[in-house]
């Protein structure tokens, strides 16, 4: 909305812009204070060194230098971090918006029972734990029972504390879990679709499904996948709590230790804050690459 | 809509089965632990500790659900008060927090407001900043304005959620052409007027699952040294004393783990039937 260069300008424009001062304003101020000034405080306090008892003292760069020459754990959480990251993050992505289109094609109350099925583990607040009784380390696990009684195995298998399976795990239930947000906004975005511009695209040609959604579903909800997007960049390079409620706290040889469990670790237990910040400033940093790399190859194919 | 002469390449009828039962299938995997805490919560002591463990119960019963009022009876506080605190900062905040971020979204979407894209940038960022490191200084805001021990210390810090503003300032991107705003503007409506008859009724979809989303978080919400009077705390806190009772009280941990589903799963059908609604009105936008 361009203000307008007509006569009684002056007065109106006043009066306008007092209203869009009032309607953001309560976000600005409390965004701002809940947010943006703990941010800032938590970026100086990577320059510090504190130990939430004492005073914080000025420690420099001590802090970063520890992290990247002496910290041996930091380097397994990045590659740990990394590897789910870039592994969850895309196939959880591409799921959520797959699962949302063909979903939205069937009538309302089928597509009601599948949208349930789907959000289902969000709703069901901690019950990721079932999958740990499942896949329990003792013969009582259904898994490990299942086998033996098959004649598979003889003794049962310690799921979470053997690497061979611990990060296939670890990922299948991080995926279980994280579809939650970004499908119900893709299930919201296709809705927005107006169904005459898939009209206007059968008139100009568009020749199968894929082409629709390639040419009509996709550029109409363009500003909802982003938002899919950055969520899932959040969520993916965020990921620790189902693997230390899967695989115990720290794990065997620190097989699933992320870069979130680290700095919980340094801050939760060893009580070193301003460490953890120095962790959490280059957890963002690389979080803020993701961002940037990501927004520069949803340009180059929109173009 | 089905009144064109021009045919959507649908899929077949065929297809549709195809596509049916091997989503059924998977959603039927995704709704495996659901469905396992709920037998659970049905199944008598002796069931729960048999081997080999066997999904399904045998001689279901509602049990682990009636003696809950007495393992929770000796509360200082009444349980209805933990009740109540849930479902007061749940509703209250989720209202709060879809106007306050649909109004900011619209401002940051559709006007010219004065460093609407820095703001922009910032929220979009700021959601990537991990939130463990931000509990300190949040913690001294609090008390600086003396929020602790008050409802506020649940309420205000989630009002401006960077996700809330961001879904909303998307899907109006997506879903309001300025053509639509301009007529608005024409026939003289303000930019309030215009965020609330124009803009608010087609991004529908967007609050509505916005809601559930507020709804869901603060539902889960237990504090975390920031509230130290009783009589302030959330259901969450509470049920994990249940839980903390080891193997033998596993039945009744998964009865309370059911109950807790439940004000969720109502808000869950309630906003997604008004998202699913909107389809036929909101498609149109002209």
């Amino acid at each position: 909305m361009k203000p307008h260069s007509s006569s009684k300008a002056g007065k109106k424009l006043g009066k306008e812009r007092l209203q869009l001062h009032l309607m953001i304003a309560p976000f600005a101020i409390l965004f701002f204070l809940f947010t943006v000034l703990p941010v800032i405080s938590s970026v100086g306090l990577s320059f510090f060194s504190y130990d939430m008892i004492s005073t914080p003292s000025f420690a420099g760069f001590k802090n970063y230098i520890h992290m990247i020459l002496y910290d041996d754990i930091f380097p397994i959480s990045v590659k740990n971090t990394l590897i789910f990251a870039v592994i969850i993050g895309p196939i959880s992505f591409l799921l959520s918006f797959l699962l949302a289109w063909m979903i939205n094609e069937f009538g309302p109350k089928l597509r009601g029972v599948l949208s349930f099925l789907f959000y289902s583990p969000a709703l069901g607040g901690s019950t990721f734990f079932i999958w740990q009784v499942l896949f329990s380390g003792d013969r009582l696990g259904y898994v490990n029972s299942f086998l033996i009684n098959m004649g598979l195995i003889t003794s049962p298998i310690q799921w979470f504390k053997d690497a061979q399976y611990a990060m296939t795990l670890v990922i299948i239930v991080q995926l279980w879990v994280s579809l939650g947000v970004s499908f119900l906004a893709n299930i919201a975005g296709l809705q927005n679709v107006n169904p005459e511009i898939y009209e206007a695209g059968a008139i100009d040609g568009i020749r199968n499904r894929w082409q629709e959604v390639w040419y009509i579903t996709l550029p109409s909800m363009k500003n909802i996948l982003l938002f899919g997007c950055v969520m899932q960049i959040q969520a993916s390079f965020s990921i620790s709590g189902i693997p230390v409620a899967l695989t115990g706290f720290p794990s065997v040889n620190y097989m699933t230790h992320t870069i979130v469990t680290h700095l919980t670790d340094v801050g939760t237990i060893r009580y070193e804050m301003g460490y953890a910040a120095a962790i959490s400033v280059f957890l963002f940093a690389i979080m803020a690459v993701a961002r940037v790399l990501i927004g520069k190859l949803i340009d180059m194919t929109g173009k | 809509m089905k009144t064109s002469q021009y045919k959507r390449y649908t899929r077949t009828r065929m297809g549709n089965i195809i596509y049916f039962s091997v989503l059924l299938a998977l959603g039927c995997f995704m709704i495996i632990p659901m469905v396992y805490s709920i037998i659970t919560s049905l199944k008598p002591l002796d069931e729960l500790m048999i081997w080999p463990p066997r999904f399904f119960v045998k001689r279901p019963n509602l049990l682990n659900y009636f003696v809950l009022p007495t393992l929770l009876s000796n509360l200082n506080v009444p349980l209805s008060r933990y009740i109540f605190n849930s479902l007061f900062i749940s509703f209250v905040t989720t209202f709060l927090h879809i106007f306050v971020a649909s109004l900011a979204a619209f401002v940051l979407s559709k006007t010219d407001y004065k460093g609407k894209k820095i703001i922009f940038l910032v929220v979009q960022f700021s959601l990537l900043y991990n939130a463990y490191t931000l509990a300190i200084p949040q913690y001294l805001i609090f008390s600086k304005l003396h929020l602790i021990n008050t409802y506020l210390v649940y309420i205000l810090p989630y009002l401006p959620s960077s996700l809330g503003v961001f879904l909303i300032k998307q899907y109006i991107d997506d879903s309001i052409p300025d053509t639509l705003l301009e007529a608005a503007k024409i026939d003289g409506a303000g930019y309030f007027r215009t965020y609330w008859h124009i803009v608010m009724p087609i991004i529908k979809p967007a609050w509505m699952t916005l809601a559930l989303f507020a709804f869901r978080d603060m539902w889960g919400m237990s504090p975390s040294g920031t509230i130290f009077n009783e009589e302030l705390k959330t259901l969450p806190t509470i049920m994990g004393q249940v839980v903390s009772g080891g193997i033998a009280r596993a039945g009744n941990a998964m009865a309370v783990s059911v109950l807790l589903m439940i004000p969720p799963v109502i808000v869950y059908l309630i906003t997604q039937s008004n998202v699913i609604e909107t389809m036929s009105s909101a498609g149109i936008k002209d």
